[in-house]
């Protein structure tokens, strides 16, 4: 009981955040809105059990990824225009809606295999397992710094003055 | 009682809402901020999936720390290069942006 109101209050403040993202003129609250509907999608993975997830959300995302774009917006003096939209508006709206369809139909459709176990909890020592331990997913562990360097080098690169 | 499809149709929304914002808007700053919409409901999805249907496996949210991962390192180069774009041009509007086009 508790759960499902929860998921739906977490869940329309998250639908309204993302629509005023891109409804807003004002690019500010625009991002603003973003990350309300950040730190709706973290306590929608508190209502999924995935308490490791929600964490590591409200760190990158609202942390860190939020900061980056504010900076961003502060940096790039477009905030006077607003947020316009381009001449694609309607054929947008249209691709938009007829993906949501076409993703609900599919989705409403298929016989999903509902598993009865209760979930892991706490998480955080079995994604560690996962991670780390073996026949786990430690290669991509060990790619992604890598990656994670040459994204920090090429930001560093793009952003030098001349 | 909420279940798989509740959290696979809010994760469609939030997605057809970032589609249509990385679509439709001019401001670059404003498509990437769609772009990271569509991350999350995707991780969403993932989420959900790990949850209601392997429990034990927790793949899915193994997954979604991965495109967290991805996520980050998109954004940081991406805004350095809407950055760079406005150093060049004195505007980040995607459709004054055209110099590869011809």
């Amino acid at each position: 009981m508790g759960a499902s109101v929860a998921f739906w209050v977490l869940a329309s403040i998250a639908v309204l955040a993302a629509l005023s993202v891109v409804l807003v003129r004002d690019v500010f609250r625009a991002a603003l809105s973003l990350i309300l509907c950040f730190l709706m999608v973290a306590g929608l993975y508190i209502t999924l059990s995935a308490d490791f997830l929600a964490a590591v959300q409200i760190l990158i995302y609202v942390g860190a990824i939020s900061v980056l774009i504010i900076l961003a917006i502060m940096l790039t003096r477009e905030v006077q225009q607003g947020s316009p939209s381009n001449r694609f508006r309607l054929p947008a709206f249209f691709v938009a809606v007829l993906f949501f369809a076409g993703i609900a139909f599919a989705l409403l459709n298929t016989p999903w295999q509902i598993s009865s176990t209760p979930p892991l909890e706490p998480t955080t020592p079995a994604i560690a397992g996962l991670l780390f331990g073996e026949g786990g997913f430690i290669l991509p562990v060990e790619i992604a710094p890598v990656l994670l360097l040459a994204a920090i080098i090429g930001a560093i690169v793009l952003v030098r003055e001349k | 009682m909420v279940g798989l499809e509740h959290y696979l149709i809010l994760s469609a929304v939030l997605f057809s809402i970032g589609l249509y914002g990385a679509l439709a808007k001019r401001n670059a700053i404003i498509i990437l901020m769609s772009i990271e919409l569509m991350l999350n409901a995707v991780n969403i999805a993932m989420v959900a999936f790990s949850r209601y249907i392997v429990p034990l496996m927790l793949t899915g949210q193994v997954f979604a720390i991965f495109v967290m991962v991805v996520a980050a390192a998109e954004v940081a180069v991406g805004l350095a290069i809407i950055i760079a774009i406005y150093r060049h041009h004195d505007t980040i509007d995607a459709t004054k942006i055209d110099l590869l086009k011809w």
